[in-house]
């Protein structure tokens, strides 16, 4: 399965998301935030970073960048797309999922290992997890904070579109201790936390994070 | 040529945690009657010509796509000049 990874201006993490993609089994492939061209990809992964340098908002530029109307089309087909950190923010921002991500509560930039549950494991992502499954992968952000109107949160609580929850203490504010989110049809997934830094027991808390890309190659031997 | 300031600022219900963190400064530099701050941002505007209604509806138009997210912010457009 080949899977494409965007590089904005100020991306971070898309080496890290290519290397766990290549460690589930994927075959990944490094596209580039100025062509329009999906390059016949399977599904697309929005690293984490500071693309344009967060000017403006999180995620605010990035949405306009040319690859990102292809995408837009294509999720709204049925492609799965994860936003991670900065991808989620971008994901928000382009309105393919709702809600927006703010400043942390206590205005800190955070980096820790944090436990969350998942919470919905039927999307594109998630299969490979048990239903209410505790792991643990790093937190890194400074504007991670979910928010939404109290009618959004109603829809995404009563249709199960949360994907994961923080479990303790709640790091920067979220409504709902919401970590991740997901849209109707579960091929889409935003996630604040990066299971992408946590495939390998040499370089992070565990390989709890793997299920999120070996969850893709599932659906695809199902299909 | 005319210029125009859009104003955006963060919906009431949404947390703005900078802002908290300016008024539990003011009282200590001794401005005790400042209760709450709510920090926005404003973006000053150039273009040819007068500030025609055609043109503030495409600034209007052009702040409700990128310069505020609806989703969190709201916004207004006044001319200066």
């Amino acid at each position: 399965m080949k899977v494409g990874v965007v590089t904005f201006p100020g991306s971070l993490d898309d080496r890290d998301a290519q290397r766990a993609l290549r460690i589930a089994g994927a075959t990944p492939f490094s596209l580039w935030h100025a062509d329009t061209d999906l390059k016949k990809v399977d599904a697309v992964v929005l690293p984490g970073g500071f693309s344009y340098g967060d000017y403006l908002r999180c995620g605010a530029i990035a949405r306009f960048a040319p690859i990102m109307e292809t995408i837009i089309t294509r999720a709204n087909d049925g492609m799965p797309l994860l936003g991670i950190c900065n991808g989620f923010q971008i994901l928000c921002e382009s309105h393919l999922l709702p809600g927006a991500l703010v400043r942390n509560q206590e205005l800190h930039f955070l980096c820790r290992d944090q436990r969350i549950s998942i919470k919905n494991n039927e999307t594109s992502w998630t299969r490979g997890y048990r239903a209410n499954q505790e792991i643990v992968i790093p937190l890194k952000n400074g504007e991670g904070s979910f928010q939404c109107d109290d009618t959004v949160l109603e829809m995404l609580e009563n249709e199960n579109r949360i994907v994961a929850r923080y479990v303790g203490r709640n790091p920067n504010g979220s409504r709902n201790k919401i970590a991740g989110i997901t849209n109707e049809r579960g091929n889409i997934v935003g996630l604040m936390p990066h299971p992408e830094h946590a495939v390998e027991e040499l370089t992070g808390p565990g390989t709890d994070g793997l299920p999120f890309f070996t969850s893709l190659l599932m659906q695809a031997v199902n299909a | 040529m005319a210029k125009v300031v859009v104003d955006v600022s963060l919906k009431a219900e949404i947390l703005d945690p900078q802002g908290q963190a300016i008024a539990a400064a003011l009282p200590r530099l001794g401005f005790a009657a400042i209760t709450s701050v709510r920090q926005g941002k404003s973006f000053e505007i150039d273009f040819e010509g007068p500030a025609t209604p055609e043109r503030l509806a495409e600034i209007e138009k052009a702040a409700s796509l990128l310069l505020a997210n609806p989703v969190i912010e709201n916004f207004s457009v006044r001319v200066v000049e």
